[in-house]
């Protein structure tokens, strides 16, 4: 687990994601949520963070000037978000 | 080879500078780090050099964090910003990220979570210029307006369209004035608002100004957002059976009660027409309820993390909560002041009744 920077082309800046995730699987977890968050502004409906919940993990990323900051956390991770 | 990057971080407290710049020693890419007690200082420092990076605390004598963003905002436009603050008040937040800031940690937070904390500082050095407008380019000055009056801020935005200049004063969240050209007042605040792009920012308020708005920020927003609709889209006429009329009425209360902003049901694909209940942006939105989920789905395939359970997002303006469930996708959305903890729950159960 851990996080991956990607830049508004989707091309990976950083990771700390240990190397049971391929590049491929995490270009591909870039560029879906680089999706979700450009199709949003589209829509009018700007998000600064989107959290991603299944089973077992969770996928957490914060627009970043068009590109992304995404955590890849186990499910009973707790990190701070938009929180009061 | 990467020319070194430079950290500039400026904080009223010398023990706190002397720990930052020890925990920044630690990344990858060895940035120079620089540090400046005063916000004076900090803009003296960052108009003799180029710094990548700006890491302010909020609560300085003198010149406090926010004057040094907005001067930042102004004439450091490409600075990556990071506000570092103990100030655990959303109000700093919104005020903040108004700004253009690109992130906000609380010092607690940071302290518990270096590495992540470090690992978005690392990505805010490595990530590239984007031109375009910086932090709220996508609000529009409806929300901005509302945010400040929500938050019962006092502060003068200065907005900027082109050439056109147009101030409006805002004291405890009340309106006082606004002006644009020769126009003062109401009518001034009303041609303000019928701007549809612009920069804006956030200037010491004016608490003496000469009162010429009286009506309530509300009363306002609603008449010009009326008078926006009308001029925009066409009257339409529909004739509703009692029954579906009555479960209309029924889920507008329901959204009313349960107190969320609004509410998007999506079929699969070819099985019916999307609905939206507390928006006119029905079908962009639904829109991108689908796209969404078709993005999710893709990825839920790659990463084989098990079944989805639900999917949130977050903006300055609202929470959102997406359930997919196998005959619609329901995304709701929640004024930010609920707590983050109790919107999933509030969404089950708005969806569980949603359909009774």
């Amino acid at each position: 687990m851990g996080s991956v920077t990607v830049n508004a082309q989707g091309e990976i800046v950083t990771t700390t994601v240990s190397s049971g995730y391929s590049r491929s699987l995490l270009t591909d977890i870039g560029r879906e949520v680089l999706v979700i968050f450009r199709e949003a502004k589209q829509a009018q409906l700007p998000l600064a963070e989107i959290s991603i919940n299944f089973a077992s993990l969770r996928v957490t990323a914060r627009e970043l000037r068009g590109g992304a900051i995404i955590f890849l956390l186990p499910q009973s991770s707790l990190m701070p978000s938009l929180k009061k | 080879m990467a020319a070194q990057h430079k950290i500039l971080i400026v904080d009223d407290d010398a023990d706190w500078l002397d720990v930052c710049r020890e925990m920044l020693s630690h990344l990858p890419t060895k940035p120079e780090i620089r540090t400046a007690g005063a916000g004076a200082r900090a803009i003296s420092m960052l108009d003799s050099q180029p710094f990548r990076l700006l890491i302010c605390d909020l609560k300085m004598p003198k010149m406090d964090g926010l004057q040094v963003l907005s001067i930042v905002k102004r004439r450091f436009p490409d600075l990556r910003t990071v506000v570092l603050t103990a100030l655990e008040d959303e109000e700093f937040r919104s005020r903040a990220y108004s700004l253009g800031v690109d992130l906000f940690w609380l010092k607690p937070d940071m302290q518990q979570n270096t590495k992540m904390f470090l690992d978005c500082v690392e990505s805010l050095l490595g990530s590239e210029k984007n031109s375009g407008f910086r932090g709220i380019q996508s609000k529009s000055l409806m929300d901005i307006i509302q945010l400040e009056c929500m938050s019962r801020n006092s502060t003068m935005l200065r907005i900027t369209r082109g050439p056109l200049v147009a101030k409006i004063w805002i004291q405890d969240g009340e309106l006082l004035d606004a002006e644009v050209g020769n126009v003062r007042g109401e009518a001034a605040f009303h041609k303000i608002l019928a701007w549809k792009s612009g920069t804006f920012e956030n200037l010491p308020a004016e608490p003496l100004r000469e009162r010429t708005i009286q009506r309530s920020i509300n009363a306002l927003l609603l008449e010009t957002a009326q008078s926006i609709d009308e001029t925009t889209e066409p009257a339409q006429t529909e004739f509703i059976e009692r029954a579906d009329h009555r479960k209309t009425v029924w889920r507008l209360a329901l959204l009313a009660a349960e107190g969320a902003e609004f509410v998007i049901t999506v079929p699969p694909e070819g099985q019916g027409k999307s609905e939206a209940w507390g928006t006119p942006n029905a079908e962009q939105f639904a829109i991108w309820t689908r796209r969404a989920g078709e993005a999710i789905k893709r990825l839920s395939d790659r990463i084989e993390a098990g079944p989805l359970a639900f999917i949130a997002g977050g903006s300055m303006e609202r929470r959102l909560i997406m359930l997919i469930r196998e005959q619609k996708t329901f995304l709701v959305a929640w004024p930010t002041e609920i707590a983050e903890g109790e919107l999933l729950e509030k969404t089950k159960k708005l969806v569980a009744s949603w359909d009774s």
